[in-house]
């Protein structure tokens, strides 16, 4: 029995490997071997670190309004570990750890939150799109560019995330039908963070699982824990291998939480309380994780305060690189509108050149 | 050279260009099998297959943001909307996405998609069927906007569409889709994006109009033989504007009419307004004068001849201008 099937969303089960406690789930092991984990556990701590610098950068006036990935680490990491060179990622805004995982560097995704489109450009060969602000809309993208693989030949598949909120937008319901329709080689990674700002899960959908709105689709579904890095990449191995043969999309609901804000706008003691915290924090992925390696002798505090004097380095670097980047020139913001510009925006441009002298 | 009406002349554009660029993919609701409500795609899908000519579920949000991922992993295609009326679901993809994916990456990811509708009134059409939705279009950055006139017209300027790097929104005026034929020669006859065409040279009044107005303009100007000569402009791009091309003639005649049927109040007709007199206020003999559609709902097909420009009330208008 495939394991899109054992784990059919309708029958309210939810796939996991690691348990909370650092053990496999019996019958079950691990999809990456132990060098492997180490260097994903030492990715997802960097992502956890580079957050939390952002945060402190937005809170210290540096950085524009941020929204932070605190424990969604392992459903992107996982996810974006099992995709290839020239594979697309179509993400909402909370995807710094698919971010980095598909190869950007971490500069370019700071200069976007700094407030520099540069940091939207993805280097040349790494196919993730800008952040999508609006939610939902971008999934529609994820159906037509991996249609366009499939239509050229290539073996090239997309995968989008989106959030439960997401899940109440129409553009949902229409990327979701024609990727069914159409069989297009498209992962659906939602993180369910449990929270859409301040609206909970429950007011987004009567539905019991997310995972299970695929059935109606037409195509397979799953709920897997999102904090369970390797219940992610089992998970998404699948639906990737699925993709690249012709078998059409899959919907991953990734149960997942959100530690911190919604944004750095928000202040989310206004709509939950330490008591609904609680019971996520020994689900957290990196704890989990942790444990694991613990048991396997490969972790110790000092490997994990080497990992972290590295990650430091590392972000230190990138944001003296990025604040280093100097104010766009003017030109900038007219000459990406079209191929080439056109008369109006020359004659814009030129009247606010000669106000700036 | 064949005579051909207006759907023609699209049909011939996309199947020499599809037949040029096997990247150009069409989708839309009953484009296929039906080759489209109004037939634009008639035997396309026979021609090209169902791969290249897409019939889809129906979701016009869902056909333009796929159709944008198809273009940015190398696809050209042509999405099209059945009627304007169902176009404003697809407002979100097109403002918020579709304009502005090249600048938002800074040129890494493009999305040349073209999104072919008809638009206007004038058919006795249902509600939703009959609006002029070209400002709001044009108000938005980083797409084209653009509005043939003629079959001759619309093909050359479809085919400019197909090769631009940038999305264009290309409005049909489906009023005379049928209702004028004319020579239409085969192969590669681009018309170039963001010029205006001067229909007729005239020396008293510039009459600035597009789509299915021209015909009215002209039709008016027969009216006025021997009262009046009028220079008309056919604008063909919507977004960006040949405002050279209007305000040379303003320079020559002094005076204008702008013709639209899209409702009054932030109409194109304000704009054009605007930048001729920014640029050649002291050319003017008389206020520009705008004939246009009301800001109300196009009315049913009891009333829309109330609502339509006709070339009666171009004619009273030019009468204005040129008593000033």
């Amino acid at each position: 029995m495939s394991l899109m099937d054992e784990y059919n969303p309708l029958q309210g089960k939810m796939f996991r490997v690691l348990n909370p406690d650092g053990t496999l789930q019996p019958g079950t092991s691990p999809p990456v071997d132990d060098q492997e984990t180490l260097r994903l556990f030492q990715k997802m701590l960097l992502v956890r670190l580079a957050d939390q610098r952002c945060l402190s950068l937005q809170r210290q006036g540096r950085f524009g309004t941020y929204a932070p990935i605190w424990g969604q680490e392992a459903c992107q990491i996982g996810s974006v570990f099992v995709l290839k060179r020239g594979d697309w990622v179509i993400p909402a805004f909370r995807e710094i750890g698919a971010t980095l995982m598909m190869g950007v560097p971490l500069k370019t995704y700071l200069l976007y939150w700094m407030g520099n489109e540069m940091g939207s450009r993805a280097p040349d060969g790494i196919n993730v799109l800008p952040v999508s602000i609006p939610v939902g809309t971008h999934m529609l993208h994820a159906v037509g560019t991996a249609w366009a693989s499939r239509y050229k030949g290539d073996k090239e598949i997309a995968l989008t995330f989106f959030g439960d909120g997401a899940t109440s937008k129409g553009d949902f319901h229409e990327a979701m039908n024609f990727a069914g329709v159409f069989k297009t080689p498209t992962i659906f990674f939602c993180q369910n963070n449990q929270f859409a700002i301040s609206v909970p899960r429950s007011l987004q959908t009567a539905s019991a699982t997310i995972a299970q709105k695929a059935i109606a689709y037409g195509f397979d579904g799953i709920q897997v824990d999102g904090n369970d890095l390797f219940a992610v990449i089992v998970a998404t191995r699948e639906a990737a291998e699925k993709a690249r043969a012709g078998q059409g999309p899959t919907l991953i609901e990734g149960v997942t939480f959100r530690f911190g804000p919604h944004t750095t706008a928000d202040d989310p003691t206004k709509y939950r309380t330490e008591k609904d915290i609680e019971p996520w924090k020994p689900l957290d992925p990196l704890v989990r994780l942790r444990l694991y390696l613990k048991g396997k002798n490969l972790w110790s505090e000092k490997i994990e305060e080497r990992m972290t004097e590295e990650a430091q380095k590392e972000i230190d670097e990138a944001v003296k690189e990025a604040e280093a980047v100097p104010v766009p020139a003017v030109e900038d913001i007219f000459r990406y509108v079209f191929a080439e510009m056109t008369p109006p925006l020359k004659e814009q441009l030129g009247y606010l050149k000669a106000t700036l002298k | 050279m064949a005579r051909l009406n207006m759907v023609e002349a699209l049909n011939m554009a996309l199947r020499e260009e599809m037949e040029r660029n096997n990247r150009i993919v069409i989708l839309g609701e009953d484009v296929g099998k039906e080759g489209g409500v109004f037939r634009v795609t008639d035997g396309l899908q026979q021609k090209f297959g169902a791969d290249r000519v897409i019939d889809t579920p129906l979701a016009e949000s869902g056909i333009v943001g796929v159709a944008l991922g198809m273009a940015l992993n190398g696809l050209r295609p042509v999405a099209e909307i059945q009627f304007e009326g169902f176009l404003y679901p697809c407002l979100d993809q097109i403002s918020n996405h579709l304009g502005r994916m090249r600048n938002r990456s800074r040129g890494r990811f493009t999305c040349p998609v073209v999104i072919r509708f008809p638009y206007g009134g004038g058919i006795h059409a249902p509600e939703h069927h009959s609006d002029s939705p070209e400002a709001i279009l044009a108000h938005i950055p980083g797409i084209k906007v653009v509005i043939p006139s003629t079959p001759y017209e619309a093909k050359g300027l479809l085919l400019s569409c197909l090769r631009d790097p940038d999305p264009v929104l290309f409005m049909e005026p489906k009023r005379i889709y049928r209702a004028i034929r004319e020579e239409v020669p085969e192969g590669d006859d681009a018309i170039p994006l963001g010029k205006a065409k001067v229909v007729q040279e005239g020396k008293d009044v510039t009459v600035i109009a597009y789509g299915a107005m021209v015909r009215e303009v002209v039709s008016a100007s027969e009216k006025l033989k021997g009262e009046a000569s009028l220079e008309i402009i056919d604008l063909r791009t919507i977004s960006p504007m040949d405002v050279d091309a209007m305000v040379a003639s303003i320079r020559k005649t002094g005076r204008g009419v702008v013709v639209h049927e899209a409702p009054k109040t932030c109409g194109l007709g304000a704009e054009i307004i605007a930048l001729i007199n920014e640029k050649a206020l002291f050319s003017l003999q008389a206020p520009i004068e705008r004939v246009t559609g009301f800001d109300i709902p196009v009315p049913l097909m009891k009333s829309e001849h109330y609502y339509l420009p006709n070339p009666e009330r171009i004619v009273s208008a030019v009468k204005k201008v040129m008593s000033a």
